[in-house]
């Protein structure tokens, strides 16, 4: 055996054993990245999911004209000032014959959603015919009702219902009266004082708007600058100045952003405060620098090979970009942009800034109407003292980690679809 | 294949002092032996497609072409050889001023193809790319379909308006590149997924889609193995009727195969220009001889 066999025998346990922590080190790493993904959504789907459901009460309704003050329910004057909680508290009182006293029969009045009400009226104005009638029908029931169905044996001592309150739900629980079903509210409305009535519809639409104006403003100036940077503009101090700079725009806390926004496009400019188009120009300068510098990596992963045998065929610079660069680098581009967008859409700090954290009950129907978006949302029902809005802030939560495991699975698709070999 | 093998590598099996001897002659011819003033041979031919005098090229301060002058005449194909390092792509990519693209890259001197001067500045170089074409030394065709790759050129250029006459400008240069026969039953295939000799002839046929006057090539052959390499320089050869040539190589032996005059550049320098045969036979400069028989390079 000669000699530096025996002296590389002599190492190559050390090496081993080094080899062996450095692969125990990056199995450690990940299983704590693991744990906390798996601790965070078991808390999140652990609170939220109930929010996902509520409980319903079976009423027999009369839709009587004289207690609704309806005469013709054509008549959408009429209808909307309809006196619904009258015929519910008819209802009520009927179920419950011997409630008596103002108090306990306002307890008992409680039991059922003020939201409930337009269910009626909107059945009324689909049905007219019903005027007059009776029919059973399920209603919405109060949160503090639906968290009271929910809980357990234990969690019920804690209600906020009052003893009577208990007793009649108790009954109306174990006569069928009560059914649990999907919370369609939390994806048809916008917010709400209520938490049984309350919505995740204005702020994903909210979101959406402001995703479109981000998504139409940065991607094309980020691509277009890219694009410059890399193929056209000369190598000085200057392109050099702004390239810090750009890196630099990427490390500003978004808040600044916000301000900014607060500052110059609402201030001088005078746009409207709360708006998506707002938010979407703030969480523009917060995601170019992300689209820039991603495009400008995905055109350098561009072999330089394409672009002289374009030239060499007579192309221009123009025609080397557009039908040969910007093909091949388009994936990239794309994943960058997703990635940017899926960023933005988790931004809340910029938003709060320029008031898009205001409580908005209509439904924004396009960018320049008053909304709030599904992470200022989260903040607001998280800040909420109602019980049931806790449910619902996770609840949110889950539908925004839905969105955004959404875009990300998408940009990996995208990458791996559109990915060239040359 | 036994004799490029071992003019590629001349000390292959011999001792360390051998080896040392050699590279110590090396070292001493490149230093002792002089530069012509003038470039040996014959440089310079009658009624030349392109003329080229005094050409010099700096990249940055360095200064990598020192005054070479030469010509390429009609139809002929001239090859460019000399060790690594020597300048002949950076002089061949002149001809088409690819070194455009490189910033720090300045060209001086007088280069004309016929009456046209490469470097007026107000000559497109658009319009001289689709006289000059190129080919380059690892095959790239587009990451598009074989059709798309040659009918590329004839797009941009707006040779062809019908869909017929662009057809028919395909089928001739995938004949006229001997591929024609390979591929005719998948153009609308990727062009990157042919084999590499099969991808550095659709370049080639590429190239001459768009009808240039002169086709450069960068070592077209130097990612191939032999039997693509030969079919590449059997297409040379066929391309010279209605070409003009330059060609790159580190083989001396596809040098003296496929061109009719041989240049020998050493360290920015041209040393010797002759017809083909007298370069290899009878090389007038020590320098010249030195590398032909493999003692350097």
């Amino acid at each position: 055996m000669s000699e530096t066999t025996e002296k590389v025998r002599k190492t190559l346990a050390r090496r081993y054993r080094s080899e062996k922590r450095f692969k125990a080190f990056g199995i450690g790493a990940i299983g704590i990245g693991l744990m906390a993904l798996v601790l965070l959504f078991t808390d999140i789907i652990g609170k939220g999911h109930s929010a996902f459901f509520e409980h319903e009460i079976q009423l027999p309704i009369t839709f009587d004209a004289e207690v609704l003050d309806v005469s013709d329910p054509r008549d959408e004057e009429q209808l909307n000032y309809g006196n619904y909680q009258g015929v519910i508290r008819n209802a009520l009182a009927e179920r419950f014959p011997t409630v008596e006293g103002r108090q306990d029969t306002r307890a008992l009045n409680q039991l059922v959603s003020t939201g409930a009400g337009y269910a009626l009226r909107d059945m009324l104005r689909e049905e007219p015919a019903l005027l007059g009638q009776t029919r059973t029908l399920w209603l919405l029931a109060d949160d503090d009702v639906d968290l009271f169905l929910k809980a357990n044996e234990k969690q019920r001592e804690d209600s906020r219902l009052n003893a009577k309150q208990q007793e009649w739900v108790a009954e109306l629980e174990a006569s069928g009266e009560t059914h649990m079903v999907f919370n369609r509210s939390l994806f048809s409305y916008g917010d709400s004082r209520e938490p049984e009535q309350a919505g995740i519809l204005g702020a994903i639409l909210g979101s959406l708007f402001t995703m479109i104006v981000t998504l139409v403003l940065s991607f094309p100036v980020g691509v277009a600058a890219a694009i410059y940077l890399e193929e056209f503009a000369p190598k000085n101090k200057f392109t050099d100045f702004i390239e810090v700079n750009i890196n630099n725009l990427a490390a500003v806390p978004s808040i600044i952003f916000g301000l900014l926004g607060l500052a110059v496009i609402i201030g001088l400019f005078g746009l409207p405060r709360s708006v998506p188009l707002v938010g979407g120009i703030v969480l523009t300068l917060m995601t170019l620098p992300t689209i820039i510098i991603s495009s400008r990596a995905a055109i350098k992963a561009v072999p330089p090979s394409i672009r002289q045998a374009a030239m060499g065929l007579g192309a221009s610079k123009m025609q080397v970009v557009l039908h040969h660069v910007l093909p091949l680098a388009l994936p990239g581009m794309l994943t960058g942009a997703i990635i940017g967008m899926a960023q933005a859409l988790g931004e809340t700090a910029p938003l709060l800034m320029i008031g898009m954290v205001a409580f908005i009950v209509d439904l924004p129907a396009g960018p320049l109407d008053a909304a709030t978006v599904l992470p200022v949302q989260i903040y607001l029902w998280a800040d909420s003292p109602e019980q049931s809005f806790e449910a619902l802030a996770s609840a949110a939560i889950m539908v925004l980690l839905a969105f955004l495991i959404t875009m990300n699975t998408l940009a990996v698709v995208l990458r791996k679809r559109l990915e060239r070999r040359w | 294949m036994e004799t490029a093998r071992q003019l590629d590598k001349p000390f292959l099996g011999t001792n360390d002092a051998a080896k040392d001897k050699a590279i110590n002659e090396r070292d001493a011819m490149t230093q002792d032996t002089p530069y012509p003033d003038q470039t040996v041979g014959k440089p310079f031919v009658d009624n030349p497609k392109m003329c080229l005098r005094d050409v010099d090229v700096f990249y940055a301060d360095n200064q990598a072409i020192h005054g070479v002058s030469l010509d390429i005449g009609k139809n002929e194909v001239v090859s460019l050889i000399g060790p690594s390092g020597c300048g002949k792509s950076t002089f061949l990519r002149c001809l088409n001023r690819m070194n455009d693209t490189i910033d720090i890259c300045r060209v001086k001197g007088n280069l004309h193809l016929e009456s046209q001067d490469l470097y007026d500045p107000k000559l497109d170089v658009v319009e001289l790319r689709a006289r000059v074409g190129m080919v380059f030394q690892k095959p790239n065709p587009f990451p598009k379909s074989i059709y798309d790759n040659v009918a590329y050129g004839p797009r941009i250029h707006g040779l062809a308006n019908k869909k017929y006459d662009l057809d028919e400008i395909v089928e001739n240069s995938l004949r006229k590149a001997g591929l024609w026969e390979e591929v005719k039953d998948r153009l609308h295939a990727s062009g990157t997924g042919l084999s590499g000799g099969q991808q550095q002839r659709l370049c080639i046929a590429r190239t001459i889609a768009v009808s240039p006057e002169v086709v450069l090539m960068d070592e077209p052959c130097s990612a191939l193995d032999p039997i693509a390499t030969a079919k590449i320089e059997e297409l040379i050869s066929e391309l010279s009727e209605s070409y003009t040539i330059a060609i790159v190589t580190h083989s001396m032996q596809q040098a003296a195969r496929v061109s009719h005059r041989t240049a020998y550049f050493h360290l920015g320098r041209l040393v010797e220009m002759n017809d083909t045969e007298t370069v290899f036979t009878k090389p007038e400069h020590d320098l010249t001889e030195a590398y032909i028989t493999g003692r350097f390079g």
